[in-house]
């Protein structure tokens, strides 16, 4: 079990509030994903979950128990850090093993849990080496295995992925996705990348400022995004977003299609322009297209490879039922 | 390429030279106490004996005889050991709680303790030396053990907070999820980790309480006596009995000199609050 449910949550360091009071549930066994940009609160948000930060105001339950004074130990949460947060003088085995003995299982339960954890993280081979001696990627795997021995209510993960090269983390990203399918427990993940938050959670929170901007499965972020910020952050690459005129006649101060909405078309389009850049990537063609004076560069995205270069002419074809449409304060108009 | 290895050994050899210059000053007076102490009374004075002379252990023998010496002796390793444990037994939680859960206050509070080692000892002498005899504390090893725990409790926890300030605070947060409670952070996490300052330390505390000279020499007549009063008590006034305290000198200095030979490494890294590694 593992609910977890915010209300009036807020948090201030001295004078500065990162976090105004929100209200967030999360549900027993969700995968949800924190994400914004740099800065925006998402790790004191998960920080105040685990209790590493006592609130300023509000509370926190967990299971329908109120733990906002509970210190972190007492939780039942795990957590893997960013930094990975070994303990450098223990092995693999003594790391796995320390939440297990801080709780007083019996040596044959923890060495049966270590053993089982080393093997589905591909660390049998590893399990008498100091953290100094592993790759990162290793170091991430331990950091996981230690969190998942103790069986914990809910796992939380601040950025694990970020200090993994690009190869890494697409695999890391897959299996951590496998092992919440297999065990069904809650997770919390903290990312910047909106790539990350589409490819695992069940449900996103997106922050901007402290402030939940939209809570939502990742489709219903990508097909309807509530405003503006959250039309521009999830969705790679972003979406165009046009005002003036072009959005007038549909009736919104700003208009907003993806780029994979828009048709490359030979001729006779509702739209044109001069093609800028053009980003071959085999499977895709986006082309980077000025001169529309609609915004002042339009990205479209072009299935396979499309024989178009810099500087020619391109004539494109917006799918009207993908429009989106935003009022003058930025809020979604359906 | 010649001309820079060249320039570069000249001035490795200066450098060399000068070293050992500096330390053979440092090092001359320990020699000239060393040799004093193997010479009778009347030859320590005379300037012709300084190198050449009989050798004689009757100054060793006399303070082993006649002064005690092995009481002196103990009292110096009873009350430096305690004081150095209960030093570390405050400081480490005290530098722990400054280190991990830093205030607004953290830095004034430690300025503030460094500041109390500014309080000139003689100040107080008068309360101090008072106190202890009206709580009948007087040459007792407790109140021995007391004093130099808390004069040497600012530089104590100053040390301990620099080592544990190196520690992620993350892998502390790790702790805390994995279900310890404040004594297991401090046991299983911060002390493993932070051990060699914890070493560094609790050394160069060691060694501060060994060599207290101000307050064991007042606040002792014989039963808490530690040997800086030994010294201090053949300092006759009846004359110069330069190879007798020369003797005693070098059995006082002579285990902590050894001591601080066999750490040095630690006590360098000690010293330099960890900045060489
Ligand atoms: N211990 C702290 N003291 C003061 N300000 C902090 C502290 N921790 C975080 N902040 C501030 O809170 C804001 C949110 O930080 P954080 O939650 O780490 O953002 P994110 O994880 O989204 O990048 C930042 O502006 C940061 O400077
Ligand atoms: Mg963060």
């Amino acid at each position: 079990m593992g609910q977890i449910v915010l209300e009036k949550v807020s948090k201030s360091f001295g004078e500065t509030q990162v976090i105004p009071p929100l209200d967030l549930t999360i549900e027993d066994g969700e995968f949800a994903v924190f994400v914004g940009p740099s800065g925006c609160g998402k790790s004191t948000l998960l920080r105040l979950i685990a209790g590493l930060e006592d609130t300023t105001s509000g509370t926190v339950s967990i299971d329908g128990e109120n733990v906002t004074e509970v210190s972190p130990s007492k939780r039942g949460l795990a957590m893997v850090f960013q930094t990975y947060a070994l303990y450098p003088h223990m092995t693999v085995r003594k790391n796995i093993a320390f939440p297990m003995r801080m709780a007083g299982l019996s040596e044959e339960e923890q060495d049966r849990r270590i053993m089982a954890a080393a093997e589905s993280l591909n660390l049998v081979d590893y399990l008498d080496r100091k953290p100094g001696q592993l790759s990162g990627g290793q170091r991430q795997r331990v950091a996981i295995g230690r969190a998942i021995v103790r069986n914990p209510s809910a796992f939380l993960f601040d950025e694990p992925l970020s200090n993994l090269d690009a190869a890494l983390r697409v695999g890391m990203r897959i299996e951590i996705s496998e092992m919440h399918a297999r065990m069904k427990t809650t997770m919390i993940y903290v990312t910047h990348d909106q790539v990350e938050a589409m490819t695992m959670a069940d449900k996103i929170v997106v922050l901007q400022s402290g402030v939940i901007e939209q809570v939502g499965s990742p489709l219903e972020l990508y097909s309807a995004p509530r405003n503006l910020f959250v039309a521009g952050f999830i969705g790679s690459p972003k979406m165009n977003l046009i005002d003036g005129e072009e959005a007038a006649k549909h009736g919104a101060k700003t208009i907003g299609i993806r780029p994979e909405h828009i048709d490359v078309v030979e001729d006779g389009g509702i739209w044109m322009g001069t093609i800028g850049v053009a980003e071959r990537l085999g499977s895709d063609t986006f082309f980077h297209v000025n001169g529309t004076g609609l915004a002042e560069t339009l990205t479209v995205r072009a299935l396979g490879d499309v024989a178009l270069r810099h500087g020619d002419t391109i004539h494109l074809n917006p799918r009207a039922d993908e429009i989106h449409r935003f009022d003058a304060q930025g809020l979604r108009v359906s | 390429m010649a001309i820079v290895a060249q320039s570069s050994k000249t001035r490795r050899i200066r450098r060399a030279t000068l070293a050992w210059i500096v330390g053979l000053l440092f090092f001359y007076p320990i020699f000239w106490l060393v040799l004093t102490s193997f010479k009778t009374d009347a030859d320590a004075v005379k300037p012709e004996h300084l190198l050449f002379f009989t050798p004689t252990l009757e100054n060793y023998l006399n303070m082993t005889e006649n002064y005690d010496y092995w009481r002196f002796a103990t009292n110096s390793i009873i009350t430096s050991v305690f004081a150095t444990i209960f030093a570390l037994a405050v400081g480490i939680p005290c530098a722990y709680a400054m280190a991990f859960n830093p205030s607004r206050a953290t830095k004034d509070v430690l300025m503030w303790m460094l500041s109390t080692k500014m309080l000139p000892a003689a100040a107080v002498l008068y309360p101090m030396t008072f106190l202890t005899k009206s709580l009948g504390l007087f040459d007792t090893h407790f109140m021995i053990i007391v004093v130099l725990m808390l004069i040497n409790l600012p530089i104590v926890i100053w040390m301990l907070f620099t080592y544990f300030k190196e520690i992620p605070k993350e892998i502390i947060e790790a702790g805390q999820m994995d279900g310890v409670n404040t004594w297991g952070e401090i046991k299983e996490i911060l002390i493993p980790l932070a051990w060699g300052g914890i070493a560094s330390t609790a050394l160069l505390c060691f060694i501060f309480c060994w060599n207290e000279a101000y307050w064991t020499v007042r606040l002792t007549t014989t039963d808490a006596a530690t040997l800086s009063k030994l010294i201090e008590g053949n300092r006759a006034p009846e004359g110069l009995f330069f190879g007798r305290l020369s003797a005693v000198s070098a059995a006082a200095v002579g285990p902590i000199v050894v001591l601080g030979w066999f750490c040095q490494k630690q006590l360098v890294q000690g010293l330099t609050f960890g900045a060489v590694k």
